[in-house]
């Protein structure tokens, strides 16, 4: 049964403008002093930006931090735990924050000689952050058939807004939101709040969203 | 000059329709942007293309050059390379005439935009008007600011404190400001005659007119005659690898109406190449679009040597065609190359040598590196990703501080 939601599903946009915070870092020590005094807005980008950005190189490398620790650092254990960092089962940047700085200072207390190894001149860590616009699409959606055509028709930007940053600043936002609160679909919401967007493409994203979606319409 | 919808094809058609949507919330904004030349240089380019794309999504845009003479330009170009680290000296005359000639110019510019684009140090004195005529201020700087000259930089830092806002287009450029720094990465025109696809004849034809043999592998390094494109670096790489490998090496660039220095490199490069037959030295033309292409599109395997880079918009060109690179881990470079996935990045000649011998026999990897390369060109260094960052530049200017805006 194709069920008409209580609320029709508004497909968002966004864009990033990424602002440069002028704080590099050349060493462990002074990464981690960076991490816990910039903004959240960069504690985002910096976890979040390599997914779009170098979308076809995705999953890998996950973030910047994991990247930078690991390739310019040389610091493959610490950086693969970065890495390892479970970003879905965090929901807030403070939180992402949090974690961030207590992988790395455990890596620190492990080797304490790797917090002032140095990076050489030119390959510091430069801090950023973004400024997120968020806007309205055409695209609305009042039942799963019309909510699977809005998915095929988004842009790539619209479903990582609703993915990864909805998550983040806009809870109501989330397809599983709409999907259990005003389709009242249950198992549908929690099949999608299963998702791991951290590990695949945007475009695999999208498509396994469609699939997702069009089984249970067949199912059902 | 193509129209949006022409991108849609190569882009998509949700990135035309969503360009579409951030212009409308900029409906009856005007904008004017400034620089130093109509003609040659990124900047132009750039601009050349962006000011007519941006009228078509309905934002009045239009474009004014400052002017001044052959001394003014003399002492832009000792800023722009104290900018990219030389130690330069500027006498008290040589500092008049820049503060002057901006003053002229701020005297006599029709200032008519709500907000005002300055491009790079030469106009940035326009900022004089500001106390005047409010609006606002965006300077956005295309060159390698990494390691400034310190005299030069504290004197360029109170005109560009003044600004709202300011743009750079490499990480590595920040520097401590007093207003906020915007990163923005230049782009390329997929359809200009830069970039446009090239039936194999024009390709064919434009060899044959430079005598260049299509049948061996050809090396190209495509940069104005400047020392911080290293062109005497690139023939040594040249001739430590035809000590292995039959080739040929083009270097070929164009001079720009703000370099004065041009003639003066390629003569010493000249002097260097020494008649050797298979290093083409070709000067260009500012009209030389198709050429340039064609020989990219004609390459083996391209290098930009540059010892410093502002963007490196040339890298983001040969990408674009699919071609192997090896370049300089310098200014914007490294976000076009992710090394060994979407090209070579090298630091020095004996690095390059080695980089050059292996891509020249292994044109697999050739191939690899090149599909990559033009994907991720295609994702962050076309026009239109351009288009979208300037335009959030400017809703930036009415939601300063606000980490998320929600239009």
């Amino acid at each position: 049964m194709n069920r008409i939601a209580k609320k029709p599903f508004q497909f968002l946009t966004r864009q990033n403008l990424t602002f440069l915070l002028g704080r590099k870092a050349k060493n462990l020590k002074t990464i981690l002093m960076h991490i816990k005094e910039v903004p959240l807005s960069s504690i985002y980008h910096h976890t979040h930006h390599y997914l779009e950005q170098h979308e076809y190189l995705s999953p890998e490398p996950p973030n910047d931090f994991a990247y930078w620790i690991t390739n310019v650092l040389q610091n493959d254990s610490l950086g693969e735990k970065i890495a390892g960092i479970d970003l879905r089962s965090l929901d807030s940047l403070e939180d992402i924050r949090t974690k961030l700085i207590e992988v790395i200072e455990n890596g620190i207390m492990q080797d304490p000689e790797s917090a002032v190894r140095n990076v050489p001149t030119g390959e510091e860590f430069h801090f950023m952050a973004a400024q997120t616009f968020v806007f309205p699409t055409r695209y609305l959606a009042r039942d799963l058939n019309e909510f699977k055509e809005c998915l095929k028709a988004v842009s790539i930007f619209s479903i990582y807004y609703h993915i990864f940053e909805a998550r983040l600043f806009q809870p109501e936002a989330r397809f599983c939101h709409w999907i259990e609160n005003s389709l009242e679909n249950k198992k549908l919401a929690d099949t999608i709040k299963r998702l791991d967007p951290y590990t695949q493409t945007l475009d695999n994203l999208r498509q396994n969203l469609i699939k997702i979606v069009t089984m249970h319409l067949e199912e059902n | 000059m193509a129209n949006l919808y022409e991108y849609e094809p190569i882009v998509g058609k949700d990135v035309i329709n969503e360009l579409e949507l951030y212009a409308s919330k900029l409906k009856g904004l005007s904008v004017q942007h400034v620089n130093s030349t109509a003609v040659g240089g990124g900047v132009a380019e750039i601009l050349i293309r962006i000011v007519p794309l941006f009228k078509e999504l309905g934002i009045n845009t239009c474009w004014d050059v400052i002017k001044g003479g052959g001394k003014f330009f003399e002492v832009t170009k000792k800023i722009h390379n104290a900018l990219h680290g030389q130690k330069v000296y500027f006498t008290q005359d040589e500092i008049d005439v820049f503060i002057q000639t901006n003053e002229q110019n701020a005297l006599e510019m029709d200032i008519r935009g709500d907000v005002i684009f300055i491009h790079d140090p030469q106009p940035i004195g326009l900022i004089s008007r500001k106390k005047e005529i409010c609006r606002k201020w965006i300077w956005r700087c295309h060159i390698d600011f990494s390691h400034p000259d310190t005299f030069t930089w504290n004197f360029l830092k109170k005109y560009i404190e003044q600004y709202d806002v300011s743009i750079f287009s490499a990480p590595a450029f920040a520097r401590e400001l007093k207003i906020p720094q915007v990163l923005i990465a230049p782009s390329i025109d997929p359809l200009s005659d830069k970039n446009k696809e090239l039936p194999q004849e024009t390709i064919e034809s434009i060899l044959e007119l430079f005598k260049i043999d299509k049948n061996r592998p050809i090396v190209t390094q495509i940069s104005r005659f400047d020392y911080l494109k290293d062109p005497k670096g690139v023939i040594q790489v040249f001739r430590k690898v035809r000590k292995y490998i039959d080739c040929q090496l083009v270097l070929a660039g164009g001079g720009a109406t703000d370099d004065p220095e041009g003639a003066k490199v390629l003569a010493e490069v000249q002097e260097i190449a020494a008649n050797d037959p298979d290093i083409f030295l070709l000067l260009l033309p500012p009209s030389s679009d198709i050429e340039i292409n064609a020989l990219q599109r004609a390459s083996t395997v391209i290098l930009q040597k540059s010892l410093r880079e502002g963007f490196g918009l040339t890298v983001a060109e040969a990408l674009w065609k699919a071609k192997p690179v090896i370049a300089s881990s310098v200014g914007g470079i490294p976000l076009q190359i992710a090394h060994k996935y979407s090209g070579l990045l090298t630091n020095t000649i004996e690095g390059t040598a080695f980089a050059l011998k292996q891509l020249l026999q292994n044109p697999a990897y050739c191939q690899k590196l090149g599909s990559k390369g033009k994907e991720h060109v295609r994702k962050n260094f076309l026009i239109t990703r351009h288009i979208r960052d300037y335009m959030l530049v400017l809703l930036s200017l009415s939601y300063k501080g606000k980490d998320i805006v929600f239009l």
